[in-house]
């Protein structure tokens, strides 16, 4: 396949950036999305010019890492993918491919297609976990029985990845999905309800102060997301959130 | 030096307790005048970090991703194995602590094993009471299921996303201990040096990868929980990111670097489809407990497959051969992974391949979907002769089982493995070599101290499967936060580590004038030109069978490659900047030396044992025939490798394995 590739080169965060075009050929349908992008970056090196950053690690759809914004939507066309896992065959030959990071308030750039996301760090620092210390004298772990149907859309929240797809899909930028996993995993467990309540107003607080839009039931979050992460889950967080309001 | 152990005397099954009754402590007020760094965020070092931070101790914690949730365990999958009996199918804390030591061919240490298999249960307490959702019966009680090479049900799994789901409840402790102030988080921060002040480790020197700062952290010691070096072979399962820099730092400071010819290749991986491939895909050892492995029987009939004029499906039962059944009846499909592994390269070297490159092998679900699908129809009261409704039945129950594991097959392959048999070939998974640690996790620099799979004590030459996440989580929730207490509580009075000395300042000249020379060299080649062409002679002559002459040609190549890389590489950016080529350049130089030892480590060890298969080591007769052939009188013990200089000036150290309670047998799976 020979392609055209649009894609948005920033030296820095206070650089001002720009789309750049690139020719690539030869690339075969089997390519991840990653890889063609190694090609060029290879292209790039041998001709004495600047590889594209991009973030990337594990390759195989769990490490969240991959961001990119291509051809207008989160990890590209392909449904329920990160753009590791996304192949080139999804693409016709002659294309042109525009690729930009993940752009959201709360994701500064950092260079190229790489963006900042330790906001999603810091919500998770405010309450995104359950305070039991470390040390294994805790009681049998099958002391307390949790219903299956329970344990199972737990597992299904704590399935989010953090790869931030939600926000950048987001006309508001909200991070609402992914907090609403976080916050729905431990809601869901009868040993994340001693601190229910602190945990979702800690969380949905730093949210804001991270500067996350609002959520307006668009669903473009739901979408997009890589892991079908469900909406419910964020109704599950306002109901959290309301009821921890009117007790505190 | 001579290699200490410090194995606790007595029983094996009172070692650890005695030995945590005899430490010394130190008081938690003093313990807020102790800083200590840890490495790594995975499972061994998330769970060290936030566990030291628990008990009071200032911690500093460091990775190179941008948020220590994305440490290559979150891509583990089948399960973590625990001695609970909750199946009360005789499991033991004595049975976990044998089939670790069997399959891991009796070159692991008793006295680790045991403990870990000690520890284990109370890793599924602690996990579940921090919110991990692991699978659960319908009665509400924790599910279980078996794993190769083991009789027993006793993995403990979330889907095929475990070591996610234990990797994250490692990042929220973590989180609570940040929240509190007690982990201070350097993120996208790379070590590059251990520092050591007279003879004890107080720090290390880390690059900043956004900036490109070189920056100097001291502590009272440090801990490494920086995983393995599979990446030495360019194409593993392994994310992009891992490397063995830190550990390699490590040992070229005095850390002993043991058996690092010691790798598992996984057989259930997706097979390289060209040369673009950037790394290979692991498919979950749990298929294996359903599919059935074949290639065809006759030749015109692999050819007729790879021409595309025969569909798999289409070749008669009579014509295929399930090798791994006929090979090993006992154990049939379900045999340990390098035996699978070994079985299925003996197919495609012989010319049985089945895809275009001749490297895979068949994975079929056909048999288990019409199995399940005819329970499904008679519990159902459905008609068991209706073969659509059968396939559709069955489908259903796959699916529910490995769901996830065929949709990423099919996103990367194109192809529906309900309807075609996968394609799988081995890959390298996860290295059980490295750096030599004592009893107490520390290595042969006092105050340092390495965890997870960057120590090599717990699986010996191969590595059961599900037995990965519980050492990680052992070592940093359980062992470390007591041994090094023991060592820290003579460090009470010494007050915090200057940053100032001559030593970190000597070490933070030599990283730097590294980097300049990367940035200011203008050779001709990318760095990733030499990482493949390591890769290519690593895996054809120090991957899963080894002779004595490819090693030599790989440890002389390899020289040479080195040598050429010094002189042509080429980075471009510059060195104050996120530079993704120079952070890459210091890993491949380090990989270049660590693949000389493999090399030499591989060559000098003329035995068969787990993932290292010699050719000139093999069953010559009797009912092994042909099997790999271990040599305990003369290869029982852990070569540790001291630094010289360069890798082929390495001294190598013996620790002599002792087997007290466990006796050295045949591993036979017919």
């Amino acid at each position: 396949m020979n392609l055209t590739l649009k894609i948005w080169r920033q030296k820095n965060a206070n650089d001002k950036g720009k789309m750049v075009d690139y020719k690539i050929s030869d690339i075969s349908p089997d390519m991840s999305f990653l890889e063609m992008l190694d090609v060029l970056n290879e292209q790039l090196i041998n001709s004495g010019d600047e590889p594209v950053a991009f973030d990337h690690d594990c390759r195989e759809g769990i490490c969240g890492m991959c961001s990119l914004y291509i051809n207008g939507e989160a990890h590209g066309p392909d449904r329920g993918v990160t753009t590791c896992q996304l192949h080139m065959r999804m693409f016709n030959d002659g294309d042109t491919i525009f690729i930009e990071p993940f752009r959201a308030k709360a994701f500064p750039v950092i260079k190229d297609l790489v963006v900042d996301r330790s906001s999603f760090d810091r919500i998770q620092h405010a309450g995104g976990f359950i305070s039991v210390n470390t040390s294994g004298n805790t009681i049998d772990a099958n002391a307390i029985p949790v219903n299956k149907e329970n344990a199972d859309d737990a597992f299904s929240a704590a399935t989010c990845i953090g790869c931030g797809a939600c926000v950048a899909s987001c006309k508001n930028s909200s991070a609402m999905l992914f907090v609403g996993a976080k916050v729905s995993q431990f809601a869901l467990l009868p040993q994340g309800q001693v601190e229910a309540t602190d945990r979702v107003l800690n969380m949905v607080k730093q949210m804001d102060e991270e500067g996350f839009g609002n959520c307006t039931n668009t669903g473009a979050c739901e979408v997009e997301c890589p892991k079908g992460i469900s909406l419910e889950n964020i109704a599950r967080m306002n109901r959290e959130y309301l009821a921890a309001s009117l007790k505190g | 030096m001579a290699l200490d152990s410090k194995i606790p005397q007595g029983p094996i099954a009172d070692k650890w307790t005695n030995y945590k009754n005899h430490i010394d402590l130190v008081n938690p007020a003093n313990k807020r005048n102790i800083d200590v760094i840890v490495v790594g965020t995975g499972l061994a070092g998330g769970s060290a970090a936030a566990t030291l931070a628990e008990l009071g101790y200032n911690v500093k914690a460091f990775c190179f991703q941008d948020s220590p949730r994305r440490a290559h365990s979150i891509a583990a999958q089948g399960g973590i194995n625990a001695a609970k009996n909750y199946q009360g199918d005789g499991d033991s804390t004595y049975r976990l602590f044998y089939d670790t030591v069997k399959g891991g061919d009796y070159r692991s240490r008793e006295a680790n094993v045991y403990r870990l298999a000690e520890v284990s249960a109370n890793i599924i307490d602690q996990c579940v009471a921090q919110g991990v959702p692991f699978a659960r019966e319908y009665g509400g009680l924790l599910d279980n299921r078996s794993f190769g090479g083991v009789l027993v049900s006793r993995t403990f799994y979330a889907a095929g996303q475990t070591g996610q789901q234990l990797l994250l409840g490692a990042y929220s402790a973590m989180n609570r201990q940040i929240g509190r102030g007690k982990i201070k988080m350097y993120n996208r921060h790379e070590m590059l040096d251990v520092v050591k002040v007279d003879g004890k480790a107080r720090g290390i020197i880390t690059r900043n990868l956004i900036t490109g700062e070189i920056e100097r952290h001291s502590a009272h010691a440090v801990v490494l929980g920086t995983g393995g070096y599979g990446n030495v072979f360019f194409l593993s399962t392994n994310a992009m990111g891992s490397n063995v820099t830190a550990a390699w730092k490590a040992h070229k400071r005095g850390a002993y670097f043991a058996n690092p010819c010691y790798t598992q290749i996984h057989p259930t991986c997706i097979p390289v489809s060209g040369d673009h491939q950037s790394k290979l895909t692991l498919m979950s050892e749990s298929l294996r407990n359903d599919g059935r492995i074949w290639v065809p029987k006759h030749m015109k009939d692999v050819e007729a497959i790879k021409a595309g004029t025969l569909k798999p499906k289409d070749l008669a039962e009579e014509d295929r051969d399930y090798y791994l059944e006929r090979r090993y009846p006992a154990f049939g499909n379900l045999v340990p992974r390098d035996v699978a592994s070994r079985a299925a390269k003996e197919r495609c070297d012989a010319g049985y391949g089945v895809n275009a490159t001749g490297e895979a092998v068949f994975l079929d679900f056909a048999s288990a979907i019409e199995r399940y699908g005819k329970e499904q129809a008679t519990v159902r009261h459905l008609d068991v002769n209706d073969a659509a409704l059968v396939k559709k039945l069955g489908q259903e129950v796959v699916k529910n089982k490995y769901g996830n594991l065929f949709q990423m097959y099919e996103k990367i392959v194109d192809q529906d493995p309900y309807n075609t048999p996968m394609m799988i070939y081995p890959a390298v998974h996860y290295t059980m070599g490295g750096v030599w640690v004592d009893y107490n996790l520390m290595t042969t620099v006092p105050g340092l101290y390495c965890i997870g799979e960057a120590n090599f004590s717990d699986h010996g030459a191969n590595r059961l499967g599900a037995s990965a996440l519980m050492q990680g989580l052992a070592d940093g929730y359980f062992v470390l936060p007591y041994t090094i207490g023991d060592y820290l509580s003579n460090d009470i009075r010494t007050g915090p580590i200057s940053t100032d000395s001559k030593e970190f300042e000597e070490a933070e000249k030599e990283v730097r004038e590294k980097i300049e020379f990367f940035v200011t060299n203008k050779g001709q080649h990318s760095v990733d030109y030499f990482h493949k062409r390591l890769g290519k002679i690593m895996w054809n002559k120090v991957g899963m069978s080894r002779n004595v002459q490819g090693l030599t040609e790989a440890i002389s190549e390899i020289k040479a490659l080195r040598a050429q890389f010094w002189k042509e590489v080429s980075v471009p950016g510059s060195s104050d900047e996120l530079n993704e080529e120079l952070a890459k350049a210091g890993r491949v130089a380090d990989f270049l030396e660590l693949g000389e030892l493999f090399a030499k480590d591989a060559l000098h060890r003329e035995e068969s044992a787990g993932g290292h298969f010699r050719e000139d080591a093999v069953e010559l007769d009797g009912e092994q025939k042909g099997e790999a052939k271990r040599d305990d009188e003369n290869f029982a013990y852990v070569a540790a490798w001291e630094y010289k200089g360069e890798p082929s000036d390495a001294i190598l150290h013996k620790e002599q394995l002792e087997f007290n309670d466990i006796e050295l047998k045949q591993r036979s799976y017919k």
